[in-house]
């Protein structure tokens, strides 16, 4: 199987999917995020039809025990929880409140060309280079 | 800026999305998680051809769609510099160290059913929705 024309057909997808759904429009997330405000509920559709797809077929691919070009499926998810996790996931999350940008959005919206996408994600990749040098996985 | 519900196009896209993560899973076994991809495409000389196609293919993606006249008008492109440099440093930050952003813990690993992704779910929208709450109803916004 050619992985580079699944990888090319996956990534169309879920770029038009990013765009379609209104997700690449930062205001529309914020507005998502602001339960006290002008509450826009697209973003839980949004997740909730994304797995209304991806978790049955998920769970009828676990089933099958392989994927389709024979590569093995990732070992299933550890249980663990630990403060990389929660105090990454904390950090992520005050970033994308504030602008209303997480990584898939970000880099979709460099298709606009706008300077604050592509401001952004210099930023992000600065800050994921940080983590990188100074909290190395060990 | 306010914006409109709009059901019918946010679970066309969304089913969009997960149709894409399962094409990566199912075929090739991997997980369809944007932080992680991105970071491996830069870093890791081996396997990195299919990373860096799924990257370009869903800016491309994007771009047919707003091509096509679709998606937003005139995108958001003044947001203060400062609060956008701080933002994208804490989402790559806190990506990279809690190991995943809204497609690789939302999408996969809830869809995976993973413990660590519920949580980091419920942890990264808790605290996205205090901030705004805290920036647009508390200090009465940015800038």
């Amino acid at each position: 199987m050619n992985r580079l024309l699944v990888a090319t057909v996956s990534g169309l997808l879920f770029g038009l999917g990013l765009a379609v759904s209104g997700m690449t429009d930062p205001d529309k997330v914020l507005n998502f995020l602001d339960v006290a405000g002008q509450w826009d509920p697209s973003l839980a559709l949004v997740m909730g039809a994304a797995l209304a797809v991806s978790a049955p077929a998920f769970a009828w691919m676990r089933r099958r025990g392989r994927s389709f070009s024979g590569a093995a499926l990732p070992d299933p998810p550890s249980p663990r929880l630990d403060a990389r996790l929660l105090a990454g996931s904390a950090l992520f999350g005050i970033g994308w409140g504030i602008a209303g940008y997480c990584p898939g959005p970000a880099l979709a919206n460099l298709a606009h060309g706008t300077l604050e996408a592509v401001v952004f994600v210099l930023a992000l990749l600065a800050g994921s280079a940080l983590c990188r040098k100074f909290l190395p996985v060990r | 800026m306010p914006t409109s519900f709009t059901p019918l196009t946010a679970l066309a896209g969304g089913a969009l999305i997960g149709l894409a993560a399962t094409v990566l899973y199912a075929a090739l076994g991997r997980i369809a998680g944007i932080s992680g991809l991105l970071n491996q495409a830069l870093e890791q000389a081996a396997d990195r051809g299919w990373r860096i196609a799924f990257l370009l293919s869903m800016i491309i993606g994007a771009a047919l769609w707003f091509a096509l006249g679709h998606g937003v008008p005139s995108p958001r492109n003044d947001f203060p510099l400062p609060w956008l440099l701080a933002a994208g440093l804490l989402v790559g930050f806190g990506t990279r160290l809690g190991n995943g952003c809204t497609s690789g813990h939302g999408i996969c690993g809830l869809a995976r059913l993973s413990r660590r992704s519920l949580v980091a779910v419920v942890v990264f929208m808790a605290c996205a929705m205090l901030t705004v709450f805290v920036l647009r109803h508390a200090v009465g916004g940015i800038a």
